[in-house]
């Protein structure tokens, strides 16, 4: 901040930023009106909407496994966000989902002993994976939509060879238990299904890493990728990390669907695109620069709550994809404009400051002081 | 635009991105010849040569939309559903009557225009990233399709299914139409006010718009001119498979094809720079490597990786170039890059 208050002397006479005048309250009224924040009221909105609809969902035991069976597309989108939030995409991860299911159902098989090995393989091959599509984006300089597309076609080429387009293989049990177990007997949820758990310790690394360097040079990198490179920062090794992550991500959620679905190259199908419309619900900018990782596991979350209220609403399951277009759009739409009243001044107030600061040429776009990841 | 035009001095010297789509077109083209006679086929056959632009022509069509959408700046996810909508429409409307097929057509590219419409209006009015937008069109329209039709729809009389069918020599009419349609779509680019605005909005969309522009537009007219020509592929499908099929665009997967294929042709993924001619180049190498590798008896599944692979690399091979020459998209140059510029 220091530089920026040094190249502009009439920024540093600004008021500080309202989030930081208000108490608690105050600043949870402020996160809610942004994009970000708004998602958690949308969640809370579905949420009670289904519960209206069917009343049997609010039932503890019932919500928590809705939780569990949810956490793999939210863990998906939350590996989706670093790669969105650094202006990238990841189109690979469906691949890497299918890859990895038919990975341990055809190397674990029926013995127990193997499920660390494999898991260990598993996790290595997705790391790998990512690290080729950050070299591909950052090195070859190939846009990343058309690096990961490439790994997706290869993937599923590689999938398709192997399996040949059929169910192979089951893991052991001890294996699906991972995605499907649960600890019993919890007083008032009934159970905690495993996928819970490893969800929350995913959210609570991605936020810790968020908050790291790592995670600020990530959104300035996605903000101002200029910038970011003339202030000195590696994006090669910065992206790389942030694909990483994500095919991690779409490992582990690939662990968690084995349990669910079992094995067949089909599991895992759309999930690059549904991973992305969660993080975009989030109020993720696509682009990069804005967002918060926690909004892009809730746009998961809302996600699912839509559908599971369609069906409550007894609406023919065909029309999810319709209504799902509808509110993405929708959803953008206003989520761009939110983004943008946050970013400046009202027109009014900033047609007086542009008599003060033209001088600097800047006028046109200031950027905002401060922080726009609210996470702080 | 000084940053625009001053590398064109150099140009003259330097290949442009076009050339090496087209060098790579042509070392595809020998590699295929090499492989396909090591098999004991001829590259040049009637039939082979036919069965290749007959490839190029659905691809074509949708890639030439593409690329508009791409070059002011967009991306459009919904096309393979709307080659689909407009195959079981038409199909529908058609019903194996020959006096029909002209409301059909017409039916079809009204319909197709209107998608392209809303599109170009939630892109450049709602502020919608063009990704967003036509995902989202895309499941609408997959949604409606999933609901009101199962399996194929409709018939297309027999005059109809001729323009599939019909070839003047290896070359299909299909294919003609397809370059009739480039033509054109080269000629918009070139030398209408539109197409040149294009460019510019694709190019910067603020600069446009503080230099005059109504941004709005060109990106309207590039998202109707896509979907139209989608609805073109679609009909061209119905006459080949007689039938309407609500699956027949998500199954040829030409959403992400169509990208690749325009990426390939060396226009730029950010906007404002590439060209028709390039992504027809783009469109061929795709069609030589189907044909070829289905000629050879490649695992289909392996070809899937090859085309990824390929894909990659020569996108490597000049993206490179491009991104060297041309300023990333918003860069304004300022005085900390002038400072820098003088430290080196």
């Amino acid at each position: 901040m220091t530089s920026l208050s040094t190249l502009d002397p009439e920024r540093s006479a600004r008021p500080p930023l309202r989030a930081h005048q208000s108490g608690l309250m105050g600043r949870a009224a402020a996160a809610a009106s942004t994009p970000g924040g708004a998602i958690f009221l949308l969640v809370g909105v579905l949420l009670v909407a289904t519960i209206v609809a069917n009343p049997n969902f609010g039932d503890p035991g019932v919500l928590i496994r809705f939780l569990g069976r949810t956490a793999p597309i939210a863990i998906a989108a939350i590996g989706q966000y670093f790669v969105i939030v650094a202006g990238e995409f990841d189109l690979s991860m469906a691949a890497v989902v299918s890859m990895q299911v038919v990975l341990a159902g055809n190397l674990i098989g029926d013995d127990p002993g193997r499920v660390i090995p494999v898991m260990c393989l598993m996790l290595v091959l997705g790391a790998l994976i990512g690290v080729l599509n950050g070299l591909g984006t950052t090195v070859l300089l190939v846009p990343s939509f058309i690096v990961t597309l490439g790994m997706m076609l290869a993937l599923n080429g590689i999938v398709d060879y192997v399996t040949g387009g059929a169910a192979a293989g089951n893991p052991v049990d001890e294996f699906r238990e991972i995605g499907r177990g649960t600890i019993e007997d919890v007083p008032v949820v009934d159970v905690i299904p495993y996928p819970l758990i490893i969800l929350t310790v995913i959210a609570v690394a991605a936020v810790w890493l968020m908050r790291r360097p790592f995670g600020r040079s990530l959104i300035a990198a996605g903000d101002n990728p200029a910038a970011a490179r003339v202030a000195g920062g590696s994006l090669v090794w910065l992206k790389m990390r942030a694909f990483v992550l994500s095919s991690l991500s779409a490992t582990v959620a690939g662990i968690l669907l084995v349990g669910y679905a079992g094995v067949h190259p089909s599991v895992g199908q759309g999930y690059e695109f549904a991973a992305i419309t969660a993080v975009v619900l989030g109020g993720v900018l696509l682009g990069g620069g804005r967002g918060w990782v926690l909004s892009a596991a809730a746009g998961a979350f809302a996600l699912e709550l839509l559908f599971t209220l369609l069906t409550a609403l007894g609406i023919e399951s065909t029309w999810r994809d319709t209504v799902q277009g509808v509110i993405i759009i929708v959803a953008v739409a206003l989520a761009g404009r939110a983004w943008q009243a946050g970013r400046r001044p009202s027109r009014s107030a900033r047609r007086a400051e542009a008599s003060t600061d033209s001088s600097t040429g800047s006028s046109i776009q200031p950027p905002s002081p401060g922080t726009t990841t609210g996470d702080s | 635009m000084t940053a625009i035009d001053a590398p064109r001095t150099r140009q003259s010297r330097r290949l442009t991105s076009t050339g090496i789509v087209y060098l790579v077109l042509l070392f595809t083209i020998i590699l295929g010849t090499i492989l396909t006679a090591a098999h004991g086929r001829s590259f040049f056959s009637t039939g082979n040569i036919s069965a290749i632009l007959t490839f190029t022509s659905v691809l074509g069509f949708i890639a030439i939309g593409q690329t508009l959408v791409i070059l002011v700046g967009s991306l459009d996810l919904s096309v393979p559903f709307v080659v689909s909508l407009s195959s079981v429409v038409a199909g529908g409307v058609m019903a194996g009557q020959s006096g029909q097929v002209a409301p059909a057509v017409l039916a079809v590219i009204a319909l197709s225009a209107g998608i392209g419409l809303v599109n170009g209006l939630v892109v450049s009015r709602l502020r919608v990233h063009g990704f967003v937008a036509t995902l989202g069109m895309a499941l609408i329209i997959s949604g409606y399709l999933a609901t009101n039709y199962q399996g194929s729809h409709g018939s297309a009389p027999r005059s109809f299914r001729l323009v599939g069918a019909t070839q003047i020599g290896p070359i299909p009419v299909s294919t003609l139409i397809m370059l009739g349609c480039a033509f054109l779509a080269i000629v918009v680019l070139r030398r209408t006010r539109t197409g040149h605005h294009i460019y510019a909005v694709g190019g910067n969309n603020e600069v446009a718009r503080l230099s005059g522009v109504h941004t709005a537009v060109p990106v309207c007219v590039a998202h109707v001119l896509c979907s139209v020509l989608c609805g073109l592929a679609g009909l061209l499908l119905l006459a080949r498979l007689s039938v309407g099929s609500p699956t027949i665009g998500s199954q040829g997967g030409y959403d992400l094809m169509s990208i690749a294929a325009v990426v390939l042709g060396g226009t730029l993924l950010a906007g404002g720079k590439g060209n028709i001619t390039g992504t027809l180049g783009g469109v061929a190498i795709f069609a030589v490597m189907d044909q070829v590798m289905s000629v050879i008896e490649v695992e289909s599944f392996l070809q899937d990786v090859v085309r990824g692979l390929v894909i990659v690399l020569a996108v490597a091979v000049y993206a490179r170039r491009d991104i060297e020459r041309r300023p990333a998209p918003f860069e304004r140059p300022t005085g900390l890059d002038a400072a820098l510029q003088e430290a080196r």
